[in-house]
């Protein structure tokens, strides 16, 4: 009897273990390690918090997040407000059977390589670029328009991946819907607009949400994408990161930075999460 | 009987030897890798046309990890094994930061060709440490102006302060290493590289400052040759022969100048780990690379080219031409060496550099 009950407790144990250990493994010790990491001085060693007063108190330290936030949320709203009517097309106007080849279309750019991807944006919006050439031929400007090494360029870059992203995780939540939802609105006397403001967007708010999350973390995180196409004409936060790692073999700072952006991404998952919680009470 | 007709036991034992004898493979293999030579190096390294000849003539592997910058380099040392590495390079002014922390093996004078390098760039200052020497002088050029002769006027890039006035606003890139460029910028207010201190920084970021005001990116390698390259800008402050030389080919419009006011003179070693398994094997690497077949391989990389530090490199004329070969003695003349802070003046400059890429 007491054999069996043991083996009841342990067998959940074994099951859970493998994915603790990784989590042991390849989350918590490199944290706790990157964590102390950041409370030693570059030189010699010792403990300091000097690292994060350097953040704090050095205004381009601080501009960088600033810089990231502003990307991130730049990025994170253009890129629903496409995806949205974008995966409605596929799920609401698209015949069943074309829907798996639309959504595989749709999804391609994933497919080629961050970095090839972000120079060939580079060449696009290049002062010789297709873009600029288009603009001059027709006459629409007189000179090249400055597109390429600046913000917009990096947004463009950011909006063309996570597009495709939020289009996945809205274009799921939409085939979940069920149609008696908006036939029980037409019932009552809604019209399709109001239908989809009062009945289909909120239905569809949880998909937004789980993508909106994921373009903010994975945005916030992201270097090739400013390196490449901003110019390094301002910089965000993982930018800065390497610059300490690169340049200095500054590890400690490096760290430092990680964790402070590692903090905004937690709040920010946080209140994702809190969120999501409201709604489903 | 065939092979679907044994019994289960007998497939799994087949298997298991099978195994055995791939596990027995890798190990070989393990063992085979062991004698490799383990290079941490820049890109110019990676290049087949260098690596092979070398491979080839001493029935060796050359295992290649490419790194940008010193402490890249260091960061990785730091988290290898000792004994992982055999030889590395590394900017000639950092020699030192390696020997501190007791990474090099001094390197037989009498074994390399000394006599042949260009006297002004043996470095003897930093690649020897108490006496010894731990890197000797591969490669090296110039941190200067890189320009498109057909759309700027040359006579324009024999001066620095073209850069900070009107003329060619938004027409510039910066080379994206804080180091060289805050060098031009010493070179530009009239201070030797070789002097700075920390009184000088506030007028060292002056000068960046307008440098930047002119610029349209500031961009590391790839970035920096891709937008002269491609017309996005006709300047690019901090470049030279390393980039226009490797693409005179497709744009013989690039070129370089080395202004009235001086240019950055970079230079990259090779040193010997010191823990190294493979010492002399690592010896004759450094060997190949120094001779005049090795010399102009390196100068001519796929990846970037340079001059060579052997004046006796075999290099076609073409291609001396190409790297102004003849020329050298007035550029080196004129050229100045990187600055090299100590580790708080070194942190207070990329600090200043970071402030630089941040001003809008």
């Amino acid at each position: 009897m007491s054999v069996s009950g043991g083996n009841s407790r342990a067998l959940p144990w074994a099951l859970v273990t493998p994915a603790l250990a990784w989590t042991l493994l390849f989350f918590v010790l490199p944290f706790i390690a990157m964590g102390l990491s950041s409370l030693t001085a570059h030189e010699g060693g010792r403990f300091t918090l000097a690292n994060y007063s350097q953040f704090f108190t050095d205004a381009s330290y601080w501009r960088a997040m600033v810089n990231s936030l502003e990307v991130t949320t730049i990025v994170t709203v253009i890129s629903i407000l496409l995806a949205y009517p974008f995966a409605w097309i596929l799920a609401e106007m698209v015949p069943e059977r074309w829907q798996r080849l639309a959504l595989m279309l749709a999804v391609l750019p994933f497919w080629t390589s961050y970095v090839v991807r972000s120079y060939s944006w580079l060449l696009v919006l290049a002062q010789n670029g297709v873009i600029n050439r288009a603009l001059t031929g027709i006459g629409l400007t007189a000179e090249p328009l400055q597109l390429a090494n600046t913000r917009l360029a990096t947004v463009t870059g950011f909006v063309h991946f996570f597009v495709m992203l939020l289009t996945l995780t809205i274009f799921a939540n939409l085939k979940q819907l069920s149609p008696s939802y908006r036939k029980a609105a037409a019932d009552l006397g809604a019209g399709p607009v109001r239908t989809f403001l009062h009945v289909v967007l909120p239905l569809t708010l949880p998909g937004i949400m789980v993508g909106a999350f994921l373009t903010f973390v994975l945005c916030i995180g992201d270097y090739i994408t400013p390196q490449i196409l901003g110019g390094n004409n301002e910089l965000v936060m993982p930018q800065l990161v390497m610059m300490q790692i690169g340049r200095r073999g500054d590890f400690p700072l490096a760290s430092a930075l990680s964790i402070i952006l590692m903090a905004v991404v937690t709040i920010a998952y946080l209140a994702c999460a809190r969120w999501l919680k409201i709604e489903r009470a | 009987m065939t092979i679907n007709a044994r019994n289960p036991l007998s497939t799994l034992k087949s298997r298991l030897g099978a195994a055995c004898a791939a596990t027995a493979l890798l190990i070989a293999a393990g063992g085979a890798q062991a004698a490799d030579l383990n290079a941490l190096i820049w890109c110019d390294h990676s290049d087949p046309a260098l690596l092979q000849p070398f491979e080839e003539a001493n029935n060796v592997k050359v295992n290649v990890k490419e790194f940008e910058g010193t402490g890249a380099g260091l960061a990785i040392v730091a988290q290898s094994q000792p004994g992982d590495w055999d030889v590395m390079v590394i900017d000639s002014i950092d020699v030192p930061r390696g020997v501190e922390k007791g990474l090099f093996e001094p390197l037989p004078e009498e074994k390399l060709p000394f006599a042949d390098l260009f006297p002004e760039v043996k470095m003897d200052k930093s690649t020897i440490v108490d006496g010894k020497r731990y890197g000797i002088t591969e490669k090296f050029g110039y941190n200067t102006i890189g320009f498109n002769k057909t759309k700027v006027d040359p006579a324009d890039m024999e001066s620095l302060a073209s850069l900070t006035g009107d003329k060619y606003k938004g027409k510039i890139a910066i080379y994206d290493y804080y180091l060289p460029v805050i060098g031009m910028a010493a070179l530009a207010i009239g201070k030797k590289t070789a002097d700075l201190t920390e009184a000088d920084l506030p007028a060292l970021k002056a000068e960046l400052l307008k440098m930047k005001a002119n610029a349209k990116l500031v961009g590391e390698v790839t970035a920096s040759q891709t937008a002269l390259a491609t017309g996005e800008v006709d300047i690019l402050v901090g470049g030279g022969e390393w980039v226009t030389a490797g693409l005179a080919k497709e744009n013989p419009a690039l070129d370089f100048s080395i202004p009235k006011e001086g240019a950055v003179l970079w230079s990259q070693s090779l040193a010997m780990f010191k823990d190294s398994k493979n010492k002399d094997m690592a010896l004759k690497f450094i060997q190949y690379i120094m001779s005049p077949e090795g010399q102009a391989r390196l100068a001519t990389s796929s990846c970037y080219w340079g001059m060579p530090a052997n004046s006796k490199a075999a290099l076609t004329d073409e291609q001396k031409k190409i790297l102004r070969f003849d020329e050298q003695p007035g550029f080196l003349a004129r050229a100045q060496a990187y600055p090299a802070p100590n580790a708080n003046l070194d942190k207070k400059m990329q600090d200043m550099w970071t402030e630089m890429l941040q001003a809008q």
